[in-house]
């Protein structure tokens, strides 16, 4: 297949999705079945060409990068700068191919499982609509292969992110949830967009492949390594915001809100990896301390993150403080220099994250159903505490579950043992080469935390009693289009599908996938690829060791505190109640920025406002009252002394009249007089003269 | 006094311009007078051929003494024509306010006052 139509067929796998949401979004309440089955058809499309397009260039062009450029805009020659185009285009290289196939791949899942999930909503047309240009933004950022195009797509992720968080927007928690993450996620593209533009400001160019060339050159910003890290650290804040990373976390688990297909598709699989993919894309220009920087943030996101999640009850709270704590994984792996690790675990963590949120959904679906038939409007239907044992009446759900929770608790044969075990002995071998021994510490203890949280999710909702046996005669497992997804994502859990060899992640992502060489300047750059690979070689052995060690141990007291109940957890929560209500209260973040930056802004808006009511609208008023004052003194002074000047001069006028009107007396003789006593006078006069 | 009586009495028969503008003067003066006191509308007319006589004596003066040409005493016969001309419809006038007001008053003939 030549490239101009692999090409062609991405560009296909890019506009499909928009046409659908045009086509649905305009006329889908006339559509028969709403559109869902227009929208669903789209994007199955869209996989099945992303999966040739993935084949093909893994088989032909395994090491080629395919482009396609235009000129967006010609300035010609600007003064100061000289000729000035704006390129833009798309790109393909096996990253791109592979996010490809993960997005339209969990999209069409999602799509599948909506169709059942979604049955009956109020807005079902628009949200498959939202679906639609979702997909297609995030096919924007994953295609294009400059900062220009991927912001735009980065933007419009937001958008629909916004939409759908609040597709339940009569609840004023959904409507907050929305704004929350909208708001938060511009914190994190303001950091982006400096960062884009200190680079456009050096290299005149939107395009990756000109800015890295450009650095290998030689040019830095402004002269100065120091510019190079603050504009690696700048892009990595829009990372911040849209992976939901430390401090800007607290705007993915309010997105909870949302409907969990929705969840599962954009907050836990593809938006929020797109920061993750970002790193991932300008990971040549990143400095030594710009990767640092990336690393600690990523840590600790992973713990703070993986201990709120042990003190949730809500099923989709821990998912979300879960993903987080995933993604700070991701980040922390790009930051350490695991490259290949990194986005590995972006695709598998994609897999097994969407599966779980889609079978909290299923979950979350039978208790509303059941709730509903009871007519319990106040019983929470996504509260772990309020399920158990459902086991035996969702077996489908159950076993995919399962597998999902073994695959992020990174169990062998997983997936997710592949890729953990991967960034695991990253941080080792980050630690072995720069001494910084807390990034390992704190991974190994977040996956045991990890294996903890998630089977103890695991145990409370499936395993056990249910908490009320008349309910639990109500529940049923979900239908097929909910559970086939289900089953589909499990069996992409499995680590058949990544690598041969199950304690290896050099399969095929990790070939296709190689950690691109730094272009920036040897005094600041990240020890190379190949250091740092034969360093994350040796330390394998021991980080599999490690990780299996602390993820059994978690799993082992999941079961001993909840199954086996040989440990109290309500006796052990009520010994460190302190720390367990700074979990319970996730470490306070919400309130902490509501006092601080809610409530700062607020005061300072007040402050403000107070400026604007007494000075500026004093000024204002007071300019007003003095011309009113002033005016009424011009207003007077006309009528007094102008008016009186007119009026004195008709009176004059007036007056003379009716002086001058008895000389007119109508007799000749009088006016015979009268000029023969002018000529006299002007006689005299002359001759006086 | 005495010097300005002698001086006169020298001018008095000595005739140049002078005399006969002086004459032209008082003439003028009186027709005046006549128009501006008398209330006939007669009265009034024959003041007016006063003036105009007054004129002619003027110009008869300077065409004799001044000019060297007759213009002067052409003007007058003109002027003497004129005031011919002037009488005979002066008098029809008169004729017809005493017609229509039975009266030759001029104080009394005032409606074209307002």
């Amino acid at each position: 297949m030549s490239q101009e139509l692999l090409l062609t067929l991405s560009l296909i796998v890019l506009v499909a999705p928009l046409l659908g949401f045009t086509l649905v979004i305009f006329f889908g309440k006339k559509l028969p079945r709403q559109g869902d089955w227009l929208e669903t058809s789209i994007i199955s499309i869209a996989l099945v060409l992303s999966f040739i397009i993935l084949f093909q260039k893994l088989t032909h062009y395994h090491d080629q990068t395919l482009s396609l450029n235009f000129t967006w805009v010609d300035f010609h020659n600007v003064p100061g700068i000289g000729p000035m185009k704006i390129v833009l285009g798309f790109a393909i290289d096996n990253l791109a191919a592979i996010m490809l196939v993960v997005v339209t791949l969990i999209s069409t899942v999602v799509h599948f499982f909506s169709i059942g999930y979604m049955q009956g909503d109020v807005r079902y047309s628009r949200y498959f609509a939202f679906l639609g240009i979702f997909s297609f933004s995030m096919l924007l950022i994953v295609l294009s292969n400059n900062l220009f195009l991927l912001y735009v797509g980065w933007e419009l992720v937001g958008l629909s992110s916004y939409l759908l968080i609040g597709h339940w927007y009569e609840k004023k928690s959904a409507s907050d949830a929305a704004i929350k993450a909208f708001i938060v996620n511009r914190i994190g593209d303001i950091g982006f967009f400096t960062g884009i533009m200190i680079l456009f400001a050096t290299f005149h160019t939107f395009g990756l492949q000109e800015i890295f060339d450009g650095i290998k050159n030689g040019t830095i910003p402004y002269g100065s390594e120091g510019w190079l890290t603050a504009a690696g650290v700048l892009i990595f804040c829009g990372a911040v915001g849209k992976s939901a990373q430390f401090p800007l976390h607290v705007w993915l688990p309010d997105a909870m809100e949302g409907p969990t297909p929705v969840s599962a598709l954009i907050h836990a699989a593809t938006m929020v990896a797109a920061g993750v993919y970002l790193v991932a894309r300008t990971f040549p220009m990143m400095t030594a301390d710009a990767l640092m920087v990336i690393a600690y943030i990523g840590a600790i996101t992973a713990f703070i993150s993986a201990t709120i999640a042990i003190a949730q009850n809500d099923i989709k709270k821990v998912l979300a403080y879960s993903t987080v704590s995933q993604l700070g994984y991701m980040v922390m792996a790009l930051g350490v220099g695991a490259y290949t690790a990194g986005v590995f675990h972006l695709v598998t963590h994609a897999m097994f994250k969407a599966g779980l949120f889609l079978g909290s959904g299923s979950v979350i679906h039978a208790m509303h159903h059941a709730l509903h038939h009871q007519n319990d409007h106040h019983t929470d239907a996504q509260d772990i505490r309020n399920m158990g044992g459902l086991k035996s009446k969702m077996p489908v759900t159950f076993w995919t579950f399962v597998v999902f929770t073994l695959a992020i608790s990174g169990v062998p044969l997983t997936s997710g043992f592949l890729s953990k075990d991967e960034i695991l002995a990253g941080t080792l071998a980050f630690s072995g080469l720069t001494g910084h021994s807390l990034v390992p510490l704190i991974g190994f203890f977040v996956a045991g935390l990890t294996a903890f949280y998630m089977f103890r999710v695991v145990i409370l909702t499936f395993l056990g009693e249910h908490s009320d046996p008349h309910r639990l005669e109500h529940i049923h497992e979900s239908p097929k289009v909910m559970t086939l997804p289900l089953v589909l994502l499990a069996i992409l859990s499995v680590f058949i599908f990544y690598s041969f060899n199950p304690f290896s992640a050099a399969g095929w992502i990790a070939h296709a996938v190689e950690r691109p060489e730094s272009v920036v300047p040897a005094v600041v750059a990240a020890p190379s690829a190949e250091v740092f690979g034969e360093a994350a070689h040796h330390a394998h052995g021991t980080a599999m060791m490690l990780s299996l060690l602390v993820a059994g141990l978690g799993m082992l007291t999941a079961f001993a505190t909840y199954r086996w109940k040989k440990i109290n957890a309500d006796k052990i929560a009520a010994h460190v109640a302190p720390l367990h209500k700074f979990l319970m209260n996730k470490w306070y973040f919400d309130e902490l920025y509501n006092g601080v930056v809610v409530n700062g802004t607020l005061t300072w808006t007040n402050i403000l406002r107070w400026f604007d009511d007494t000075i500026v609208d004093g000024a204002v008023n007071g300019a007003g009252s003095v011309t009113k004052v002033s005016s009424f003194i011009s207003g007077k002074f006309d009528s007094i002394v102008i008016d009186g000047f007119v009026n004195m001069t008709a009176y004059l006028s007036g007056f003379a009249g009716l002086v001058l009107r008895k000389v007119q007396t109508g007799k000749i003789q009088t006016y015979i007089i009268f000029a023969v006593f002018s000529v006299m006078i002007f006689y005299f006069a002359f001759r006086i003269w | 006094m005495q010097a300005f009586f002698d001086e006169f009495l020298q001018w008095l028969p000595n005739v140049q311009l002078a005399h006969f503008l002086i004459v032209s003067a008082i003439l003028f003066s009186l027709g005046i007078y006549g128009i501006v006191t008398r209330r006939n509308a007669i009265l009034v007319l024959m003041g007016v051929e006063l003036v105009l006589n007054a004129a002619n004596i003027n110009f008869i003066a300077f065409s004799r003494y001044g000019g060297v040409n007759m213009d002067g005493q052409l003007a007058a016969i003109f002027v003497i024509i004129l005031a011919a001309a002037e009488a005979a419809v002066a008098l029809a006038i008169v004729l017809n306010i005493y017609h229509r007001f039975q009266t030759v008053n001029v104080d009394e003939v005032s409606t074209l006052r307002e």
